[in-house]
């Protein structure tokens, strides 16, 4: 679906279903460089069962114009304009590694409007490796190798992708490649790297969390992404064996069934 | 820094599949099955309305056709790819995904007959017209094109005249007019050339060839290479515009890079259903194993051939890519730097009834209709696949009485050369042959 926000054309999957600002919302937020096509095998799912699903291409990124925001903060407080712009009070997060750090700076702006957050390969900070820094504001192809070689666990690097076809390290990399990458990567790193409020944010979050940890990541380390979940109050911790740092992908059927259990339980459409 | 990705010989061995998800089989199983239990009814739907992946039934897709479909992906370094019954399914669901009524394809006239046949008398049936442009005619594509053309296709090295196509300029200009260009690249295998890296978007193959090179089963795959915006402009409504078939779905808002084949296995091979079969697709990637092996060999024992057909007192003329004078050596340089494959065309000093005379004498090589297996192939295609034609249509196919295709194998050179002297030897008798 397109809308404005701010005045600039933004895209969103809908899931397959048109959207109904009278149904519970969920806003599902990308990682560096890539767009909503990361989250199509949880998004679909929760718009046939009676939520309204947004997962939203940042400024810039995927099928949204005007230009990629520079800091975790603004896209945080865009991600809560967001909810109004479609016409909605109040939303669920789902964020994806840099989509951590932005959904966790959603909730610190806009508390009243966050129901739930949800962090996959999240960590309180991403402090990047200065080369592959250095190769994405530089568009090197390289840079984008390289973030799949580390987003990818062990098993992912073979294959094996929940949908019979699909080549993991390859359709990640072409989501990235298809647009620039300084001007979409290079930032996103550049804006994690500089991003360094997430403790503090963290330990001041107080809403239901739930925190999906690959036990092989290699972008955000599961002991980074348990040391966040320590901070927040109460936060649920959910590991999957034999995963990297792409779950949404690599261990979708586990991903999506840990994320219903959790919706159902804090964000349960009306009775 | 550099990334720590498997190479090209790992994954033709790996990719795709992960014994620990398999009871620890080191060998990829065979899923003989035709379906696959749901858990409950909410996992049924969700499996039906594309919410989560899985398999359903094999006509769709099936485990071990799946580690397949990776493994060529992985090794083409395209995002997607389904797994057919043979080289003309996979042709056919790309034209028939690509296409509606009323549309319009440019192609190489250099093709195998098969295809040819396709797109000039079938295709027509479902109303979608071709223009043929030869493969070295670069500017004619560009001059084919009319506003209801949907893609250019073609053969990057033309069946059986060696022509090569100049894929990357012919890419420029399916990229100017906002259409993608599919290549089958049959007779390369990725181990000579990746067709994306070129400036592909799709690429078919048939597998019944190199891929697999035992020569015991048909396959045909369809790779995506992700590179193609079908968002573009307004020539691709199916692939756009909200699909009935699942609940107003766009398939390429939903899965851009492998937006094609996700549309190809739920639309093409839902109501078609060329569906690959488990047993040939383990087949197939028993192959797959070895690609680079035999590629290797394949290209020496090719170049060895050339040198010696060059050189035979009996031997009119020679093409082959390598071959010295060929008019597209340069290009084939630049885009096969590991080899030209192992097809090669010559003509037989005697014409049609020395041709006869040396297939009937010949008796390593196999005589027969295939190509690409580990074994040394040889036809006459004025005898026997083109023996209808007169010499007119001959030439327009690219053919002509004398001409001998070859498909070199794996075996020892020293034995090919042998057979083939007494295949010579009596082509000098054409005569005394023919009386017998
Ligand atoms: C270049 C090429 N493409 C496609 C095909 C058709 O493939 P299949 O015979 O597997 O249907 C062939 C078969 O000879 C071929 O040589």
């Amino acid at each position: 679906m397109k809308f404005k926000v701010r005045g600039i054309d933004t895209f969103a999957s809908t899931g397959g279903r048109p959207f109904d600002k009278n149904k519970p919302l969920i806003i599902f937020v990308h990682g560096s460089g890539l767009s909503h096509m990361v989250w199509v095998l949880q998004t679909r799912y929760f718009a046939f069962r009676g939520y309204s699903v947004l997962a939203v291409d940042l400024p810039g990124h995927g099928l949204s114009s005007g230009e990629s925001l520079k800091t975790i903060e603004e896209m945080g407080n865009w991600v809560g304009d967001v909810i109004g712009a479609v016409g909605c009070k109040e939303a669920s997060l789902v964020g994806h590694s840099q989509g951590c750090l932005v959904t966790m700076e959603c909730v610190a702006q806009h508390p009243e409007k966050i129901k739930t957050l949800t962090l996959m390969g999240g960590a309180s900070a991403i402090p990047m490796n200065p080369e592959l820094l250095r190769l994405a504001e530089e568009s090197n192809p390289k840079a984008v190798d390289l973030m799949m070689d580390f987003a990818h666990g062990p098993a992912g690097h073979f294959g094996g992708h929940p949908v019979p076809g699909l080549y993991h390290l390859n359709v990640g990399s072409m989501i990235v490649q298809n647009k620039e990458i300084k001007d979409t990567l290079g930032v996103d790193f550049r804006a994690c790297d500089n991003y360094k409020n997430g403790p503090e944010i963290a330990k001041k979050l107080d809403l239901p969390t739930l925190s999906i940890l690959g036990a092989q990541d290699r972008m955000c380390r599961l002991k980074d992404g348990k040391i966040l979940a320590d901070y927040i109050k109460g936060s649920e911790v959910k590991i999957i064996e034999d995963c990297g740092h792409m779950m949404l992908l690599e261990e979708a059927d586990q991903t999506l069934e840990i994320l219903k259990k959790f919706i159902a339980e804090h964000y349960p459409l009306a009775s | 820094m550099d990334p720590k990705t498997y190479k090209f010989d790992t994954l033709s061995l790996h990719a795709g599949y992960q014994p620990s998800k398999n009871a620890g089989s080191r060998q990829v199983p065979i899923y003989q099955t035709t379906s696959y239990m749901f858990d409950d009814v909410d996992h049924a739907a969700a499996l039906f309305n594309l919410e989560r992946g899985g398999h359903i039934y094999s006509r769709m897709s099936n485990p071990t056709v799946q580690v397949l479909e990776e493994r060529v992906c992985a090794l083409e370094g395209g995002t997607a790819a389904l797994a057919t019954a043979s080289g003309m399914s996979a042709i056919f669901l790309t034209i028939m995904t690509l296409c509606n009524a009323g549309d319009h394809m440019v192609v190489s006239s250099q093709l195998y007959g098969g295809t040819v046949n396709l797109f000039r008398l079938t295709l027509p049936k479902f109303g979608i017209k071709t223009t043929f442009v030869k493969p070295r005619d670069t500017e004619g594509f560009k001059k084919a094109i009319q506003p209801n053309t949907k893609g250019i296709f073609g053969e990057l090295v033309g069946n059986p005249g060696n022509e090569l196509m100049n894929m990357p300029e012919v890419s420029n200009i399916a990229k100017e007019a906002g259409i993608p260009l599919i290549i089958d690249s049959t007779y390369q295998t990725p181990y000579l050339c990746r067709p994306f890296e070129h400036g592909a978007d799709l690429v078919v193959h048939s597998l019944t060839k190199w891929m697999s090179g035992n020569g015991s089963s048909m396959a045909g795959i369809l790779v995506e290479g992700g590179t193609f915006d079908w968002m573009q402009n307004d020539k691709f409504p199916s692939m756009t515009e909200p699909y009935e078939g699942y609940h107003g779905l766009s398939f390429a808002e939903e899965f851009g890079p492998t937006a094609f084949t996700m549309m190809a296995r739920a639309e093409g091979m839902r109501d078609m259903g060329p569906c690959l079969a488990p047993q040939n697709a383990w087949n197939i990637l028993h192959g797959l194993e070895t690609l680079s092996l035999r590629m290797e060999k394949h290209c020496s024992n090719a170049l060895k051939m050339v040198e010696y057909l060059s050189n035979h007192e009996s031997v009119a003329w020679v093409s082959h890519a390598s071959a010295p004078g060929h008019p597209d050596k340069e290009l084939a340089e630049k885009i096969l730097p590991k080899g030209t494959g192992s097809m090669i065309a010559f003509g037989i000093k005697g014409g049609k009834e020395a041709g006869a005379a040396f297939i009937n004498n010949v008796k390593l090589a196999s005589h027969l209709a295939n190509v690409g297996d580990a074994r040394t192939l040889v036809i006459h295609p004025a005898s026997a696949t083109h023996s209808q034609m007169d010499e007119a249509t001959l030439k327009f196919a690219g053919l002509s009485h004398d001409m001998i295709r070859l498909s070199v194998g794996l075996e020892d050179f020293e034995d090919i050369v042998n057979d083939f002297e007494d295949g010579f030897k009596a082509a000098k008798k054409p005569r005394l042959v023919a009386n017998k």
